[in-house]
């Protein structure tokens, strides 16, 4: 039991981080707060990605004389890439945020789709 | 020791995270972000990815939060109370996180070296890349080699970002060149 607990904890301690992100988009209506969330997100699934490519008593996956069990290479790679495309889209949704704030003059969901709405009406 | 350590900083990223949730002044909010960036590195250098490490610190903890200081200097600080109810949102997430936990029952332990994704591709890497590609470091072997179309689709997608964020916030600057050109001219009008 309590190794299981030890065994599957950083994949509990992911999903919680994932669930917190998760709650940040859809409960919250400040977009810049969304994109944050969004992040949290992201940081979990890098994180599950880690956790599934270590193993017990490895070091880091570089080749040298006194190493006998390495870690696996492959999530660390893809996670790389991951993180690099994750900013590249945080630049641009928080572009996007700053249009609709010089838009609409607010952040707040709420406010914007009742602008939105008057603005519909009034066409 | 090393599950302590594990065990400390996962437990301190989940108190940030949940921090992040709870407050309402934007700059504060960012600036734990990252703290979580930080973290979230070292715990990339605990489970021996140090390269992922070495790029969370730099872009998740510095681009990113210069990113986002620079979002709250052209929008607002703080988040308005919210006025809608937050509790079906919270049962969403709950019974989806029931869901993944129940689903993260069978998987192997964390660090079991007979664990499915160590049986396949990555012995591989491991046993012939230095032989294969060269650099003693199997990662930059299969980044830049082994899985080189990625690299090349990550840096598509890094271009299309730009241009998509040079669109988005370029608007910005004409508008308002052509807005103070208007003004000088109506100015010019009144005079003559």
């Amino acid at each position: 039991m309590f190794e299981t607990v030890l065994g599957l904890y950083n994949y509990w301690i992911v999903i919680v981080l994932m669930m917190a992100g998760f709650y940040t988009v859809i409960a919250r209506g400040n977009l810049a707060k969304k994109v944050i969330g969004l992040n949290i997100f992201q940081t979990s699934v890098f994180l599950m990605y880690i956790t599934m490519g270590a193993v017990e008593g490895g070091t880091a996956p570089i080749v040298s004389e006194e190493a006998t069990v390495y870690s696996n290479p492959l999530p660390s790679v893809l996670i790389l890439t991951a993180i690099v495309v994750g900013v590249a889209t945080t630049a641009v949704g928080l572009a996007l945020v700053v249009r609709i704030r010089e838009a609409f003059g607010t952040l707040e969901e709420d406010e914007v789709l009742a602008l939105e709405h008057r603005m519909d009406r009034g066409a | 020791m090393e599950q302590v350590i594990d065990i400390v900083l996962l437990a301190f990223m989940v108190v940030t995270a949940l921090a992040m949730i709870a407050l309402r002044n934007l700059f504060a909010v960012v600036m734990l972000s990252g703290i979580f960036s930080l973290l979230s590195a070292s715990m990339f250098v605990l489970m021996d990815a140090v390269d992922v490490a070495f790029t969370e610190a730099a872009v998740g903890a510095g681009i990113s939060t210069v990113l986002m200081l620079g979002t709250l200097a052209l929008t607002a600080r703080a988040e308005r109370t919210p006025r809608r109810n937050s509790l079906l949102p919270l049962a969403v997430v709950v019974v989806t996180g029931a869901a993944l936990i129940y689903g993260t029952l069978d998987m192997p332990h964390f660090g079991d070296p007979q664990a499915p994704i160590h049986q396949h591709v990555a012995p591989r890497y491991i046993e012939d890349s230095p032989r294969e590609v060269g650099p003693p470091n199997m990662v930059t072997s299969v980044l830049a080699s082994y899985r080189g179309y990625d690299t090349l689709g990550e840096t598509t997608v890094i271009f299309t970002a730009g241009i998509g964020v040079l669109v988005l916030l370029g608007a910005r600057v004409d508008r308002r060149r052509c807005n103070a050109q208007a003004a000088r001219k109506d100015a010019g009008e009144g005079r003559s």
